[in-house]
Order: structure tokens, then sequence, then C-alpha cells
């Protein structure tokens, strides 16, 4: 029983873990070629889920609302990209938070004009209703395809940057987007495929996580956050880095949620650990990070980045 | 033209006819007869109103010292606000109701923890600085929320303003003057300390920590000295926010709040003394009109003043490089001041 249960956990964690990188992958991308924060990459991970749910309300197919969600983030980057934040990639980080923090205001009063305050429904594609059987173990078999869903699509990812030339572009745009540019490389035009890249991938982890969050307007920042812990644990620019620590930063929050409360209860007094337990697995991850940047300052999987700067 | 000589008060000569001057004089004497001109028109409203952009502006003038003069980009200053508000809620819950007392356990709390952050904090800089006080604000941010015996996620009202020996705070009109003499003395302290030998390798850390260094600064104590004057400062107005409102909640400590903050430092000027007080003015008096001007047009989206909100923090950011405050010569015409202060 207790074995079952730790194995489900684990395996929430993972998913949380992957949607996590999807999210932490294009940030990190786009920090580490355009060296610029964009705290609304959250927003694109909202825009990704309803643009999903909407879709998903008019065709009740699934596949439709995963290519709604990830078309229609993708090209809402692409817009941000052309028309609002490119003056934006030369200033520094402060007026970046700013800029992006205004972003977030707007696309969750927009979302809120549109769709109205109260959260919309989209529900897990039928085929992957049910729940799989593994010799006694059962576990929803929608969690197992976002969990597949994640990995491949980092594998994809790996494909990409390492052994195709956009990839080669991205790797040394990354180490001196100057001197590829210098190159003759349109890096405007490589900045603005990363960014739809990322926001993509941003659209693509709103819309499978709609079945089991709730979506609704700010649902973006919780995630954000979570985000940006997994690419300072993992290593500002790192993919890699990206991966592990969303997988990290995942597990552990899960679990801690889930088994936090019971050790506490096993280590002091019923009503001390009834406080102390929930309030110390919410505070888990931050407190991971602290002691990563403490013996890490660059993170566990430092980028070869230049734009640390 | 004439500059008052530098004495122990005063460590530079003060232009009191430059532009930034006279507007700072002027409003500083219009929020020294606010509350006269209220009573005048009857609105005690305005009072109260008055209060919160003071408060506010104080913790923008304590994010300021280090984000306008040292460079350190806090995402997450607005814990210390909640600290502070917290350290007049949970005593006062238990019957606990000095001000003293109040004031002293925000410090005293605040000065250890933020010493902690702070180190593990400034090991980054740049992007990931920003990332990790935002993540320490999340972390008490939670902390509170899980408080469940001091409100938990719905907050802790106040049952009475804090006692501070003869001053009655219940009165609005006093409190506003206790406010406002905090916010007129953080503005001296913080003026002195960016003049001084301190603030001066404080301000050079932010153009370039790597000289300041080789010049034998030890940078990070200074860093971190700033860092925790800066949240003593939010840590004050975390009190004397939750005496105003008699409420304490995380919310307070919500990250957009700390993005707020940092919102009312730009849009006042970035590296002056005043643009805080400026730039709290404008952000909480159009955050106060934007509902009533967009309910007198499209009366269906009285609602969602948050867009233009955002849109106009969008375009702060793009277009408004010094601020508001920050635009005004800060000599007089045809004469150059040798630093831009205050």
């Amino acid at each position: 029983m207790t074995t079952q249960l730790a194995l489900s956990q684990l395996l929430n964690g993972l998913q949380l873990g992957v949607l996590l990188f999807l999210l932490a992958a294009g940030l990190t991308l786009v920090f580490g070629i355009m060296s610029f924060v964009n705290l609304a990459h959250g927003s694109l991970y909202m825009l990704g889920a309803y643009f999903g749910a909407a879709a998903f309300a008019n065709t009740d197919s699934f596949v439709l609302a995963i290519i709604a969600a990830v078309g229609g983030a993708g090209l809402v980057g692409l817009l941000l990209d052309r028309f609002a934040l490119t003056k934006l990639y030369a200033r520094d980080h402060l007026d970046q938070v700013l800029a992006t923090f205004g972003l977030i205001l707007f696309f969750n009063e927009l979302i809120r004009i549109i769709w109205g305050p109260s959260s919309v429904f989209i529900s897990a594609p039928k085929a992957l209703g049910g729940t799989i059987d593994i010799g006694g173990f059962t576990y929803p078999s929608y969690r197992f395809a976002i969990i597949a869903a994640g990995l491949a699509v980092a594998l994809g990812l790996y494909v990409l940057i390492q052994k195709t030339r956009v990839g080669m572009l991205i790797r040394a745009g990354a180490t001196n987007a100057n001197m590829v540019a210098a190159l003759g490389v349109n890096i405007k035009w490589l900045n603005t495929l990363v960014f739809a890249l990322g926001a993509a991938l941003a659209g693509l982890a709103g819309v499978m996580a709609g079945p089991i969050v709730s979506v609704q307007p700010g649902m973006g920042e919780p995630v954000l956050i979570l985000t940006l812990v997994v690419i300072i644990i993992g290593g500002l620019g790192s993919i890699r880095g990206a991966f592990f620590a969303a997988l990290i930063v995942g597990v552990v929050d899960t679990l801690g949620r889930a088994f936090m409360p019971t050790i506490m209860r096993s280590l002091m007094e019923r009503s001390t650990a009834d406080a102390a337990g929930p309030a110390l697995a919410s505070m888990l991850i931050y407190l991971f990070m602290a002691v990563v940047l403490a013996v890490k300052p660059q993170g566990l999987f430092p980028a070869n980045v230049a734009a640390t700067r | 033209m004439s500059g008052t000589k530098p004495s122990s008060l005063w460590p530079v000569a003060i232009q009191w006819s430059a532009p930034r001057t006279v507007t700072a004089v002027i409003i500083i004497a219009l929020l020294a007869v606010l509350p006269m001109i209220a009573s005048a028109l009857e609105s005690s409203y305005y009072v109260s109103f008055a209060t919160r952009v003071l408060i506010y502006a104080l913790a923008a003038i304590g994010l300021n010292f280090i984000l306008g003069f040292g460079g350190m980009v806090s995402l997450g200053h607005a814990m210390y606000v909640l600290l502070g508000a917290y350290a007049v809620a949970i005593p006062a819950s238990h019957g606990v109701t000095s001000g003293f007392i109040h004031v002293a356990l925000a410090v005293g709390v605040c000065v250890p923890l933020a010493s902690g952050f702070g180190a593990v904090a400034l090991r980054t800089s740049g992007i990931a600085f920003i990332m990790i006080t935002l993540a320490f604000a999340q972390m008490l941010f939670f902390g509170a929320v899980s408080l469940k015996d001091y409100g938990g996620d719905d907050g802790l009202t106040v049952a009475a303003r804090s006692t501070l020996g003869g001053l009655d705070l219940t009165n609005n009109t006093t409190l506003y003057y206790a406010v406002l003499v905090t916010v007129l003395l953080a503005l001296y302290l913080s003026w002195r300390a960016v003049l001084s030998p301190f603030g001066l390798v404080l301000r050079a850390t932010k153009s370039n920590p790597r000289r300041a260094t080789a010049l034998g600064h030890p940078i990070f104590r200074y860093q971190l000295t700033a860092y925790v004057a800066s949240a003593v400062v939010c840590a004050v107005a975390g009190v004397l926010l939750a005496n105003l409102t008699l409420f304490a909640s995380p919310a307070y400590g919500a990250w957009t709040l700390s993005g707020e903050l940092i919102v009312i430092v730009i849009l006042g000027g970035l590296g002056t003394v005043f643009g805080p007080v400026v730039g709290a003015i404008i952000l909480l008096a159009l955050e106060e009109t934007l509902p009533t001007l967009i309910d007198a047009t499209l009366p269906d989206y009285k609602s969602n003043w948050m867009l233009l909100l955002g849109l106009f923090i969008f375009f702060v950011a793009l277009l408004l490089k010094r601020g508001v405050f920050g635009s005004l010569p800060a000599s007089v015409r045809g004469e150059r001041s040798k630093p831009e202060l205050p």
C-alpha cells in the first residue's frame, strides 16, 4: 500500500517535472541567447491552456486542442517578439522584468475580459480517460501520457539542438550572439525563432496541464515561479540543466507535499507537526534552491554561456 | 544659484532653486498640510489614502536604496513588508499592543533573516539575484499562508492600533503625521547614506563591481549591509501598513507587491533619493482613478482596469528611462551639478 502510494507520488512528481521542463526549456533558451528575462512566460502557458480549452469546447478533439494551443501560443510569442520585446533585449534586466511584469497584468486581465473570471473546462481525451494497471499498481493513463509526451519533446529538443543546423546556430548564439551576427547569420530571425519555439512549448505545457489543473486567469504565476527556480537550479541557459532540475524540482516538491507532514509527525508532537509540515513542504524547493546556490552559485549544470552577465 | 553651506546636518550644498529641489519641497509642503485641506473639504478618506501612499513610498525608499544606488534588483522586498505587518498582528492577537515592541520585533526578526537571505542571494548577481529574491519571498509567503493559528490564507485582523507612548495612533491624522515623519526621516537618512563614503562605495558596486573590488573594497559586506538596511525600512513600512489597515495577510508579501515597489522606484526615477515618493503618488493615484475613469466611459469593463495598468507599466519600462522625478534637472540651468543628486 505504501509502496503503491510512494510510486504514484513519484510518478506525479515526474509528471510535474516534465511540464516544468517544457516551460523551463523555452525560458532558459531565450535567456541564453537574448539575455532576456521573460516573466510573461507564465502568461504564454496560460494562453496555451485557454486556446486549447476553446478549441476543445468547439471541436471536442484533444488533438485539435493541442494544435490550437501550440500554434496559438507560438503565434503570440512571435508577435510579442516582433512588435513588443525586441527593443528590450539590449536593455538591462530591470527594464525587462518591469515590462514583462506589466504584460502579466495585461494578459491576465485580457483573459478575464474574454473568458470571464471563473475557470474553464477541458477534459482529458477519451482514449486516455482510464487507468493503466501494471501488476496491481494503477495510475491514470493521461498522466502517463504527459510524462511520455514530455520526455519525447525533451528528446526532440536534444536532437534539434545537438544535431541540426538551426540547433548549431542556437548553441553558437548562446555562446556569443555578436560573433554569430558578425558571421552573417540573421540573429533577429534566430531570436524570433527561439522565442516562438519557447512560447509554443509553454503553450503545449498549458494545454497538457489543462485537464489536471484549473484553467483560470493567473494560473501562470505559480508555475512561472517554479520554472524560475528550475532554471536557476539547473544553471541559466542550460537545457540539460533545465531538464534535470525540472525533474528534481517536480519530484522533490510532490514528495515533500505528500510525505513531509507524516515525517514531521514521527519527529515531533502532532499539533506542531500539523502546523509546520505543510509550511516546510511548500518551502522545500526554495530551501533546496538556496542550498544549491550556496554551494554552486552558477547552478548544477552551468551552461558555457557568456550571457551570464 | 545660492547654496546652503555644507554643515554637519547638510553634507553638501543644496541648490534650492534647482527644479528637483523645488518639486521635492513643494510636495513635502503639500503633504504637510494635506490633513488640513482634507478636513476643510470634509473628506477624511483622503487622509487614509495619503497614508497608504506614504507607506508605499517608505517601502519603495527602502528598495530604492539597493535598487537605485546599489544596482541590486530585488523582486522580493514585499516579504519584509509582510514580516513587519505580522510583527504587529501576531503580538496584538496575544494582547501585546505596544508599538515599541512591534517595531523591535519587526527589526529584531528582519535583521537576522535579511542577513541570511542576503548572504545567500548575494552569492549570485544579475538575473539569478532577481529570481532568488523572488523565491525567498515566495517562501515567506507560503510560510505565512501555513500559519493556521494566525489566520492562514485569510490573514489576521488587528484589534487596535499600536500604542506608542503619548501618541494616539487611533486618530487618523496622528497616524498620518507619524507616517509622514517616518518617511521624511527615511528620506534624510538615505540621502545622507548615499552621500557618505559608504554610499560612494555602494554606488561604485553598481557601476562596476569588478573595479570596486580591484580598488580594495570588500563589496560583499557593503552590499549585504545595504540589503539589510533596506529590508529594515520595508519592515517598518509593514508595521505602519498593519496599523493603517488593521489587518495583516499573506497578500502583503505577494510577488505582485514586490513588482509594484519596483514600478514605483522606476516611475519616480532610479537613483534619485526623492523619486520613490513621486512614484508612489503617481502609481497609487492611477490605481485609484483608473476604475472611476473607465466607469465613466465603459462601465462594463470597470473591473478590468488592471489591463490598462499593465500596459502603462510596460510602456514605463520601455520609454521612461529616467522616471518622472529623475527627468527633472538636478541643478540650475547652466550650472553643472557634480553628482546627480538628490
